[in-house]
Parts: structure tokens; sequence; C-alpha cells
């Protein structure tokens, strides 16, 4: 039973059962060793989520030097005590500010950090114990670290993705044309990759995270430093990777606009603690974030009589800055300010992370 | 059992990278050519170095310029082998610093492994090379009366003397996970080491050959079966049969490093620095 449980997990998914096979046929002669973990998950297996965490915790340990030979420890919780599920075929949105603690929970997620307390399992498998068998079930994304080879043509990271993976031929090679294919790297394939832009080989790293047909993908910024067009592109591709192939997505990002444009489902940390889990509609309400119009009048003219919620929070010359409630429409204000005022261009700004957690923030110590 | 297809796993996963970084240096082959060139050199050079020590003397500490050679041939060589197959282990650190050893944890295949094949490079075929001509001009210059355990004893020193150096190498990766700047200090015993072995212990102070026998196990890379080979006396007392200990403590060593790695490794997972 426990074997069952450990190798063949993919059986009761029709579609990804056929992936999951040679992991599972490779897991067989560890099996004997992965059977207690996977008589642990046997029960839990049936209402079991594909991502869980229960009570999580890491705490680092911190030297600090406070004089000659002197070391001071002092304990960080990087991660405190955070519980959350994620569903399979979920896209889910994990943000917070540098520091919060999102890189850390990716790295217990992924087996490369082992957690301090609690409980934490991904596909029935614990990372921290079983880091190689779970590899084969999950994608990593690292923003700003690749894993291809900096020297040699993209394809050439691929077949060794191939041998590593020990992804079957057949398997490899659709993969690969399918990848190639969505991601726009037909070109690129022959070129070495310290020729690629960043948005180039942003998508190489994301075709190279995906040819074993993971589970569950973690990006951690995957937008980071791109432009506008690769921004789009990337998340085009994973929009679609999580609605036609079913694949989980947790990824953490600085961008709103990431969140906003593919997650249902956001999560905040902050110090380490889990501050909101919801809708992101639900975020904005929570920190009553707002939004700002930037209008660019004929001429320099006394602040914009706007109707409330609005208000003119800037001025500068001929161009001012109006905030208004992200919740609201903007275009009943723009049609006002159009109508009574001689404009000449407008944009509206998204509320940054940042801002809408700090206002999250004041609203709690307010309350 | 779970050991031996976690070696198995291992041995491929470091032939599959290896591959890769051959495959990245041939992409500039020039600049390939050059070094193996000048690694062969300067290498090289090293060996003139004790040639020229001896047309102003006829012996080293006792020894004879064959039989230096012998101990220089059987360093160079193991140490060769060892700094072929692990000797970019010094990257160790900087790879924790810049964040991309994690990309390694997330591959199913034994980090070790990894770490071993990263910047793997042929260009350290050189030093083997110059180390095997050494070794068998002195093989055929040396003044032994060869006997079947003797001749034995040539290659099981290369064998157990590039397992010793490995687990050096090994053990200062580990040490490097909880000092990320301690390339250095790794090297010191590295290529400190095998400099050392290349002169007779004769040379030295009792209290370094001690520990070079006894704490870090160096000696019996060369000096303690290259002596009984030789016919010599060995500085420290020791019984005869050690000459023939030398793959007993490789193993021995390698099991060592083998266990401080684990440890680092399972601290870095817990401290993630």
């Amino acid at each position: 039973m426990a074997g069952v449980d450990s190798g063949l997990t993919g059986a009761d998914d029709g579609s990804t059962g056929a992936d999951s096979g040679p992991a599972g046929a490779e897991s067989g002669p560890a099996g004997a060793e992965s059977g207690p973990a996977g008589a642990e998950s046997g029960p839990a297996a049936v209402d079991s989520a594909f991502i869980e965490l229960d009570g999580v915790e890491k705490v680092f340990d911190v030297r600090k030097k406070t004089g000659f030979m002197k070391r001071e420890r002092r304990q960080v919780r990087a991660v405190d005590s955070i519980s959350f599920r994620v569903e399979r075929g979920e896209m889910v949105g994990y943000i917070g500010p540098n520091g919060a603690g999102k890189s850390t929970t990716i790295k217990m997620l992924t087996g490369i950090l082992t957690p301090s307390a609690g409980r934490l399992r991904v596909a029935g498998i614990d990372p921290s114990r079983d880091r190689t068998r779970l590899a084969h079930r999950i994608g990593v994304v690292f923003g700003q670290r690749t894993t291809l080879w900096w020297d040699l043509p993209l394809v050439d990271s691929y077949r060794l993705m191939h041998r590593m993976y020990r992804i079957p031929d057949a398997r490899y090679r659709e993969n690969l044309d399918r990848l190639v294919e969505l991601l726009d790297l037909g070109d690129l394939l022959d070129v070495p990759v310290r020729q690629l832009s960043l948005g180039q080989r942003m998508r190489g790293d994301i075709a190279a995270a995906l040819l074993h047909d993971p589970e569950v993908l973690y990006l951690d910024e995957p937008t980071i430093g791109l432009d506008v067009v690769s921004k789009s592109k990337v998340r085009e591709f994973l929009r679609e990777l999580n609605t036609e192939r079913g694949t989980t997505v947790l990824l953490t990002t600085h961008d709103l606009q990431d969140i906003e444009q593919l997650c249902k489902r956001v999560m905040v940390i902050d110090h380490g603690r889990l501050m909101y889990d919801g809708p992101l509609a639900g975020l904005h309400e929570a920190g009553e974030s707002e939004r700002t119009l930037v209008v660019d009048l004929e001429r320099e003219l006394p602040p914009i009589d706007a109707p409330a919620p609005a208000r003119v929070v800037r001025v500068d010359g001929p161009r001012q800055w109006l905030a208004f409630p992200a919740s609201e429409s903007a275009a009943p204000l723009v049609a006002r300010i159009a109508a009574e005022y001689p404009l000449v261009d407008l944009s509206v700004r998204e509320p940054d992370i940042e801002a809408v957690i700090a206002k999250m923030y004041a609203e709690r110590a307010t309350a | 059992m779970g050991e031996r297809s976690a070696l198995r796993e291992g041995l491929r996963a470091y032939r599959l990278i290896a591959g890769m970084w051959v495959r990245s240096s041939m992409t500039y082959r020039t600049s390939f050519v050059v070094t193996v060139f000048g690694n062969l050199m300067v290498t090289g050079l090293d060996f003139v170095g004790i040639l020229l020590m001896f047309s102003q003397v006829d012996s080293l500490g006792g020894w004879s310029l064959p039989e230096i050679a012998f101990l220089y041939g059987l360093s160079v060589t193991a140490f060769g082998i060892a700094d072929l197959m692990l000797g970019s282990m010094d990257v160790l650190g900087a790879r924790m610093r810049d964040g991309s050893f994690d990309i390694l944890l997330v591959r199913p295949a034994p980090v070790l492994a990894q770490v071993g094949a990263d910047r793997f490079a042929l260009r350290r075929l050189g030093r083997i090379t110059q180390g095997a001509v050494v070794l068998g001009w002195a093989l055929v210059s040396v003044d032994v009366d060869w006997s079947a355990p003797k001749a034995l004893l040539v290659p099981v020193m290369v064998v157990s003397g590039a397992a010793i150096f490995s687990a050096v190498f090994v053990a200062g990766a580990a040490f490097q996970i909880f000092a990320q700047d301690a390339a250095e200090v790794q090297n010191a015993f590295t290529y400190g080491g095998t400099t050392l072995l290349q002169y007779p212990p004769t040379v030295f102070g009792k209290d370094l050959v001690r520990g070079v026998t006894f704490m870090l196990p160096l000696a019996f890379v060369n000096w303690v079966p290259a002596a009984y080979v030789l016919g010599r006396p060995y500085p420290i007392e020791l019984p005869q049969w050690t000459a023939f200990a030398s793959p007993l403590v490789a193993v021995a060593c390698c099991a060592l490093a083998g266990m401080a790695w684990r440890v680092g490794l399972r601290s870095y997972r817990s401290t993630g620095s």
C-alpha cells in the first residue's frame, strides 16, 4: 500500500499518471526507504491538498559580532508558523516585501531547506527528506539565477535535462516541440545562452523547468527585469500552462500586475507570517488601496475639482496626480475631467504591492 | 542497497555534468589549447626546479634524484587525478554566495556529484601527464630490487593517493559550507599537500611528519609506502605492514570526508547559509 502510494500517486489523476511513471519506477529501488513516509502520508491522502503546510516554521541562528571574539547569537524567525493548502491546478501568487520569508518558504517547498518545525507535504512527499524524488515532480524557476549553460547552445541544456530527469525520448520531443512553440524559442535553440536577452533567457529557463512534466511549477520573481513584451509573453504562457495542462503554479513577485493577470488567489506574507490569503479583490479591500490617475493638461491650472473620494494628491506644472479607490472604475472620473478640463494625455498607475501591504498594516494598527 | 544506487546515480550525474563542462570549454577552442599547453609548461617547470637543485647537490635529505623523482611522480600523479575529478570544488563557496548552489539542490541528482563535476576541466590532464612521465622515468632509474609486492605497491599508491587527495577536496568543500570564503584553506591542504610530498620526509621536522602521518594522513599517498619500496627508513618508527595500509587509510579518509559533507549539507539546509 505504501509503495503504491509513493510511486504511483499519478494513478488517480489519469493525465499526469503517465508522466510520473518514470519517476515512480525510478523510486522503486528506494522503495524500502520511502516506505514509512508513504505509509505516513497514506491516511491523509484521502482529503489531502497538493501542497500542505501546517504550522511550518523556519528559524535561523544569526551570529553577530558584538566585540572582539564576542558573538551574540540571536534567533530570527524567517517563517513563523505558516499554514496553507494549495489544491492541484491552482495558480497562487505569493507576495510580500523583501525579507518577508517568501524565498524561505519556496526553499522549504522545494526541499532546499529543512523546516525547523511544522508539517510540510508536496504531492504527499516530505521535501526535506525526499529531495531527489520530489525533484522529478516539481519545476523551479529562480528569476535571477539560471539553470542554463552559459556557453552552450540553449538546446544542450535541454538535452541535459532529458538525460538527468530520465525523460522518455518520445515525451521529451513532444514537450520540447510544444514548449518551443508556446515560448517562441524556435530561433534560439542553437544560440549560446550568453547571447540571449534577459527575456529570452527567462523563457528558456521556464521551458527547462517544464520538460519533465512537473505537476507544480514554482516561480521566484519570473518577470523581474523583463520588458513589457517579454512580461506579457511569460504571463500568457503561464496562464495557458495552468488552464490547459492543469499545472499547479505558485509564484512570488513584486509586480502586482503579475498577480492581477494570473492569480485568483493571493497570499501575503510579512515578517514570516501569513497576513492575507484570499482573492486579489479582497486584498484591495483589506488594504483599501488606491490607484493613481496622472493627467496632463494643456496648461497650469488650479487642482482639479474631482468628485469624492477621488482627490488631487500632487500638482506639478500642467501635470496633476489624482488618487482614487482601486475598487472603482476610472472611466467616470476620466470622462468628467475630459469634459471639464483641457486634457492632453492621461495614464493610470496601479498600486504596488508595498503600498497595498503598507495600507493593510495601517488599517490593522488603527483597528 | 540505497547507498549503492546513490553511488551509481552520483557517477551518472557526474558524467553528464562533466560532459557539459567539457563541451563548454570546447567553445573556446584556442583558449583551451593555450591553457592545456600552459598547464603542461607550468607543471613541467615545477620538476625543472628540482633538477636545477640537483645540479648543485647530489642528494636531498639523503635521497637521490631518481628517488625524489619517484616521490614527485607519485604525488603529482595521484594529486592530478584527484584534481581532475574534484579540483573545482573550491567554487562551492562562490556558488553559495551567489545562490546558484540552490539550483543544484532542486535537481534529481546527488549534490556531491554535481559539485564535484562543477567546472570540470580537461586541461588538468596536463598535470597527470607530467606526473606520469616523471614517475615513468623514476621507475626505470631508481636502484630498487623489484619484487612482486613492491611492484604492486606502485599502482596501489597512485589509486589510494588519488582517493586520499579526493577526500581532502571533499572535506575542504564541506568546510566551505561553514566558511564560504575558505577556498584558500582548502588549497593550502591540497596544493600545499602535494608540494610537501614531492620532497622526502627526512628534510622536514619530525612534528610535521607526525602530523602528516597521523592527523592528516597524506604520508600514505607516497612517503610511507615509497620508503618501503626504496628500502629507506621512515623518520618515524612504523611497523612494516603500514607500507600496505594506504588503501585502508584512503577508505577511512573517504568515509570521514563523506560524513563531513553530509553534516555540511545538512547544516546548509537548516541554515540556508
